[in-house]
């Protein structure tokens, strides 16, 4: 197990190396340059050779892209071009912000998904199974900011009431805090616990037609020990899978959750860097990305040697 | 009579029954068996008839603003209302069919393209080409979707075509992964080796052998990539990075003037939102049916021996 798991971070160093590369290129290709907006906008430098020898734009940019990465080692993200704050400690304020987002989103995507999911393999064609696949068919095409504006939208019609757009720090108010966070997780969440309810729901049709299901069956065990025991251990892996996949699609949900619901995180961040052509802040968050979504990728395949004793690393 | 034989003259009653066109028999059974199926069907046509026509059904232009008709509630004149500078709401929502099935239609094309280049030759060509190739492509996928798309439509510039090429840039990569582990079952056959055992070349082989019997996997893929498309299209346009104003997207509409007035005009979200979700739902249904009937493991039956 331990060999497995130094020999999977030493893979992911060459990928993560070419994933800098990408993501240090990436933003570099937007047309219109960055000197010039900053020129124009703000009187930064005299002219555009002396802010670009400032920022350090001139030199060439293989050796920009060294530096960058020589930076990183040191734990240094580099400074917003603009604001002049550290990457990182930006990046640090607004982590927390996106993570409890996502965590709650998954742990609804979970928690409605793969029970509801089971119940509709087990009591397949019933009436449960007809409204979850429903409900999850228009789960799936109800874009998670159609359903966000709906829901601000309706008790704003109905009852005048408006959720509340100010940020509450967690350490004013920490119940708060939570609270405004719940309403974006469900609505990011539900797309997601659509996907894997439908998922679990057809792996667990396809186990349940095994021989050994029948066997149990036989033997006179109790459904709840047949279908959680002996079925669902060998139908959740793929689900597993899945639900790995489903992180990044959660943190590229989270962008356009944290727009509608103003919430301070680093999709808002995103967004405004682009439009700013912010490169080290573009950079440091695509980064931050991609380690994320590398380490879920080592978690999930833990995860089957945990489920699956077959599976042995 | 020398000839003992008689010919019996068929009575004129005995006519040829009346025949329904085969192909109105396969759309019946498929309305009877998928009902969902046909529902989705019935929405897909309806949004194409209204990308085609749109000049036809929209009584006025997507940017005619009509004098004295800010923010109206429907009405019979204007069914969806009118938005903040006096358009009417049902006829942008119907010129942004247009860029719902042209983005949609345009970049499923382009996406099974790349997709069936890159899955097929990597799957028929295997070795380290298919090792190298199959890396990039995981690389690809675990990037955030959304994340990628932005970066990239930053770099090339807003605009229709940009939309389309990056969404399929984005998109090949995991329908490609499909179509090669459809290629790869495909070439366990016998008759792929059969046909190079009778000497067929490499190009024959592929384009004879290989890709028809991979076909039914694309075209499920295809239609159900169709509804993904139409909620990235509307997703970015809603952040402000697709299509600009004043063409409607329907994403576009909800996010501009559609939200920051949707307290005093709801109509204007709701209903570029209802149209989003009812394409997609369309979409989505129809590929599921499609899906459920050319893929004989996945029909119902079995289950529970008890009970």
């Amino acid at each position: 197990m331990r060999t497995y798991v130094l020999r999977r971070l030493l893979i992911a160093v060459p990928s993560l190396l070419i994933a800098s590369l990408i993501v240090f290129t990436l933003p570099r290709l937007i047309p219109g340059d960055v000197v010039q907006l900053m020129l124009e906008e703000k009187a930064y430098g005299k002219d555009l050779e002396d802010l670009r020898a400032k920022l350090g734009l001139n030199r060439p940019i293989p050796v920009q892209y060294l530096e960058w990465l020589g930076r990183i080692a040191r734990g240094d993200l580099g400074e917003s071009l603009w604001t002049r704050q550290q990457v990182l400690g930006e990046l640090a304020r607004r982590l927390p912000v996106t993570l409890t987002l996502g965590v709650m989103a998954i742990a609804v995507a979970i928690l409605i998904g793969i029970p509801i999911g089971i119940l509709s393999a087990v009591r397949q064609d019933g009436v449960l199974d007809f409204f979850a696949r429903s409900a999850a068919i228009l789960g799936l095409s109800i874009p998670a900011f159609v359903t966000a504006i709906v829901v601000i939208l309706l008790p704003a019609i109905w009852w005048g009431w408006t959720p509340q757009v100010r940020f509450t720090e967690l350490s004013k108010d920490p119940a708060a805090h939570l609270l405004q966070f719940v309403l974006p997780a469900i609505i990011l969440g539900i797309a997601s616990a659509a996907g894997l309810m439908r998922l679990t729901r057809g792996m667990l049709l396809e186990v349940l037609r095994q021989d050994y299901v029948r066997t149990a069956w036989a033997k006179g065990l109790r459904e709840r020990v047949v279908v959680l025991k002996h079925s669902l251990k060998n139908a959740i892996i793929p689900v597993v899978t899945i639900l790995g996949l489903q992180v990044a699609q959660i943190a590229g949900g989270a962008v356009i959750i944290e727009q509608i619901f103003g919430l301070p995180g680093m999709g808002q961040f995103l967004v405004e860097a682009i439009v700013q052509r912010d490169y080290p802040v573009i950079q440091g968050i695509n980064l931050l990305l991609v380690v994320i979504i590398v380490s879920t990728n080592l978690l999930v395949d833990l995860a089957y040697a945990v489920i699956d004793p077959r599976i042995r690393y | 009579m020398a000839n003992s034989v008689q010919t019996v003259r068929l009575p004129q009653t005995l006519r040829r029954p009346l025949r329904v066109p085969r192909f109105l028999v396969a759309v019946l059974r498929f309305c009877r068996r998928k009902p969902l199926g046909a529902i989705g069907a019935v929405l897909v046509v309806g949004l194409i008839v209204m990308a085609v026509f749109a000049d036809r059904i929209a009584p006025y232009s997507y940017d005619e603003s009509v004098p004295g008709s800010r923010m109206k509630p429907p009405s019979a004149r204007f069914w969806m209302g009118t938005d903040n500078i006096g358009r009417d709401m049902w006829s942008r929502v119907v010129y942004g069919a247009r860029i719902s099935v042209t983005v949609g239609f345009a970049t499923v094309a382009l996406t099974t393209v790349f997709a069936t280049i890159i899955g097929v030759s990597s799957a028929y060509l295997g070795g380290a080409y298919d090792i190298v190739v199959q890396r990039v492509v995981d690389a690809w996928m675990s990037f955030p979707a959304l994340v990628i798309i932005l970066s990239m439509l930053a770099a090339l510039g807003p605009g229709l075509l940009n939309l389309i090429l990056a969404l399929s840039i984005l998109g090949a990569a995991g329908t490609s992964r499909v179509i090669r582990g459809a290629a790869l079952s495909t070439m366990q056959n016998p008759y792929v080796e059969a046909a190079r055992a009778l000497g067929s070349g490499h190009a024959r082989i592929i384009f004879c052998h290989v890709l028809p019997n991979v076909t039914a996997t694309i075209i499920i893929l295809a239609t159900i990539g169709l509804g993904t498309v139409i909620l990235a299209e509307s997703a970015l346009s809603f952040l402000g990075f697709g299509i600009p104003p004043p063409y409607p997207s329907w994403g576009g509409m909800l996010a501009g003037s559609g939200r920051s007035f949707m307290y005093y005009a709801p109509w204007m979200a709701m209903f570029p939102g209802a149209a989003i979700s009812l394409a997609v739902f369309g979409f989505n249904m129809f590929g599921d049916a499609l899906r459920d009937l050319l893929d004989p493991r996945l029909r119902s039956g079995g289950g529970r021996p008890i009970g």
